[in-house]
């Protein structure tokens, strides 16, 4: 009882080449930077795009298959999406949008209805059932659009950035509510997002992929602690350099050396976090077997600390306190010393 | 708020332009002898022609919707070659002069035309001057504005609710009837009106294909040319008539669904 999709198709400047597989119950959460195919593939599994060549099977039926020819079409897969901005007939009210599906599948009218009301309760909105969708805050059309989606019972349902059509005040509440009635859905559940927290959030297992290819794939845990891309590292808030491990050091590919505990052999990815590094105004003296200089190319406020952008043989990203940066009389441009120590090097194969 | 100054040039000019639409109108209302308006529009002559002229133009709506709406779908949603050949094709009555869409019908339709002398011979079917040719006619001149306008409806439309449909499971006809149509409602009812009153106003096509038969192809334009030469007071309270029905759509229109800023 599974997913099982390996698309690979062309539309304009995307070039998507991605294998995914999900197991019964999992929820998935594909993310990755716009344009980097994540909702084409969603549309592919959907059997609204064509692709060129690949398959898509739920539960071991084949949906799609590019060898064989088959093709299920789009309304015969047992799917439920809700899309970016919902979509909810604008004709209909909001208890026949619920009901849409399940009238399009044969259901009497009169089922059709009760199961509808049930899911408009589920979701809070029995009192909503006669309202059109204009009516409706943005919170609320994302419930009733999780709900239409749902009354169908599919297997499989896709989500395609589920929240960000809200703003932020109520994002995380709508996430909440997101997250319960995922978990009580028992399908195969796959969200697309571009956003890290909504996905750490929702989901068992990160995707990420970055100009339709897969770049990472585990637990958020697994992710965030071991980021495989400049893109998650920049999610994530870390700096990320690769290179060749040879035993306690690592010679990074654009020339200088680092030194890092737990470096043993071969092509490697080293994990700096900003907080690790520290800025000094003259060459400093002391342990720390990573000393580098550079330029401080930007300096941002971010809450209580400040973030600075150091320039130089090593582009990093070192956090400060704010006195820190008042002692130290650093403004954007001025020379600099980093220093880090070769414990604080995370060290794992590429 | 600070008031943009109108330039005196543009000011005469359409001050010029408005009454030259205007002063026409004023002419009817004013020169219509409204003492007799109500013997002139209950004469049995007016009260066939007024009859014939609805269920011609009424007719002619349904034809365009039934047939106009598949080739709007067919131009705004399959590629297909020659589509815009087609398409300038069957919008061609909007700009022939409709004495020659009368002219070609009956080279077509006639009992010697390309298809009325096999209609004619194999079902005993005659068009042209019939109740029928008056409905030909006037489908002929007026359809296009139909579809040209739900074609335009079904271009600007969100195709993604039709894709939203498909994942509920909705089966094409479904989709078709059940939100492409309601979706583009207001463009399928401006099309529905404007080919009404174009059908309405029809005059050159219907009296050159179904002639002037009074009760069977004399429609309301034809008895108000007509009246002209025989009894003119008649024809101006007639003129008034389509002048009004004509008003009432238009306003009704814009206000409703042409969206006047």
């Amino acid at each position: 009882m599974s997913l099982d999709a390996s698309i690979q198709l062309t539309i304009g400047p995307l070039n998507l080449e991605m294998q995914v597989t999900i197991d019964e119950g999992e929820v998935v959460a594909l993310l990755g930077p716009n344009g980097a195919g994540k909702t084409t593939l969603l549309r592919a599994v959907a059997g609204l795009v064509p692709f060129r060549s690949g398959h898509v099977r739920l539960d071991g039926k084949v949906l799609e298959d590019t060898a064989t020819g088959e093709y299920v079409p789009t309304e015969r897969r047992p799917i439920g999406f809700v899309f970016q901005d919902y979509l909810l007939f604008p004709h209909l009210s909001v208890l026949e949008n619920v009901a849409f599906g399940l009238r399009s599948r044969g259901t009497s009218r009169q089922a059709a209805v009760e199961i509808a009301m049930r899911w408009l309760d589920r979701v809070g909105l029995k009192s909503y059932a006669g309202s059109k969708p204009a009516e409706l805050s943005g919170g609320q059309r994302q419930r009733v659009a999780l709900a239409r989606a749902l009354a169908p019972d599919p297997r499989l349902l896709l989500l395609d950035e589920p929240l960000a059509a809200l703003d932020v005040t109520t994002r995380a509440d709508v996430r909440r509510d997101l997250k319960r009635h995922l978990d009580s859905f028992e399908g195969i559940r796959l969200v697309v997002t571009h956003d890290p927290i909504e996905a750490v959030a929702l989901a068992d297992r990160l995707i990420v992929m970055e100009n339709g290819r897969l770049v990472q794939s585990g637990t958020p845990a697994e992710v965030t602690e071991r980021p495989r891309s400049q893109y998650v590292a920049d999610l994530v808030g870390v700096n990320l350099l690769r290179g060749e491990a040879d035993h306690g050091s690592v010679k990074l590919a654009s020339g200088p050396v680092l030194a890092a505990a737990g470096a043993e052999l071969g092509e490697v990815f080293a994990v700096v976090h900003p907080r690790a590094i520290a800025i000094h105004r003259t060459h400093p003296e002391g342990s720390p077997r990573n000393v580098w200089s550079g330029r401080a190319s930007s300096i941002e406020l971010l809450g209580n600390r400040v973030r600075v952008r150091i320039d130089g043989e090593v582009p990093l990203v070192a956090e400060v306190t704010p006195a820190a940066l008042k002692e130290l009389n650093l403004v954007e441009g001025g020379e600099v010393w980093l220093s880090f120590k070769a414990t604080d090097v995370a060290v794992y194969p590429a | 708020m600070r008031r943009e100054r109108v330039p005196i040039v543009v000011l005469v000019l359409a001050a010029i332009g408005a009454a030259f639409f205007i002063v026409p109108l004023l002419g009817l209302i004013v020169r219509s002898p409204w003492r007799d308006a109500v013997t002139a529009l209950t004469a049995p002559e007016t009260v066939e022609a007024l009859k014939l002229s609805l269920f011609a133009s009424l007719s002619a709506t349904a034809a365009g919707l039934v047939l106009g709406v598949p080739l709007a779908w067919l131009y705004a949603r399959v590629e297909f070659p020659g589509r815009n050949l087609l398409r300038a094709l069957t919008t061609l009555p909007m700009v022939l002069p409709p004495v020659v869409g009368g002219i070609a019908l009956l080279l077509a339709f006639g009992r010697r035309g390309l298809v009325g002398s096999w209609l004619d011979s194999t079902f005993g079917i005659t068009l042209p001057f019939t109740t029928a040719g008056v409905v030909m006619a006037e489908t002929f001149v007026a359809m296009p504005f139909l579809i040209l306008t739900v074609e335009a409806g079904l271009r600007s439309m969100d195709r993604r609710y039709e894709e939203a449909a498909r994942t509920l499971g909705a089966s094409r006809w479904r989709v078709f009837t059940r939100v492409t149509l309601p979706l583009i409602g207001p463009s399928l009812f401006a099309g529905a009106v404007l080919c009404w009153a174009r059908a309405l106003g029809e005059f050159g096509a219907t009296i050159t294909f179904a002639g002037n038969f009074p009760g069977v192809t004399q429609t309301m334009p034809l008895a108000v040319y007509l009246l002209l030469e025989t009894n003119q007071e008649a024809s101006y309270i007639l003129s008034l008539v389509l002048l009004l029905v004509s008003l009432v759509v238009l306003v009704g229109l814009r206000d409703r669904w042409l969206g006047s800023a």
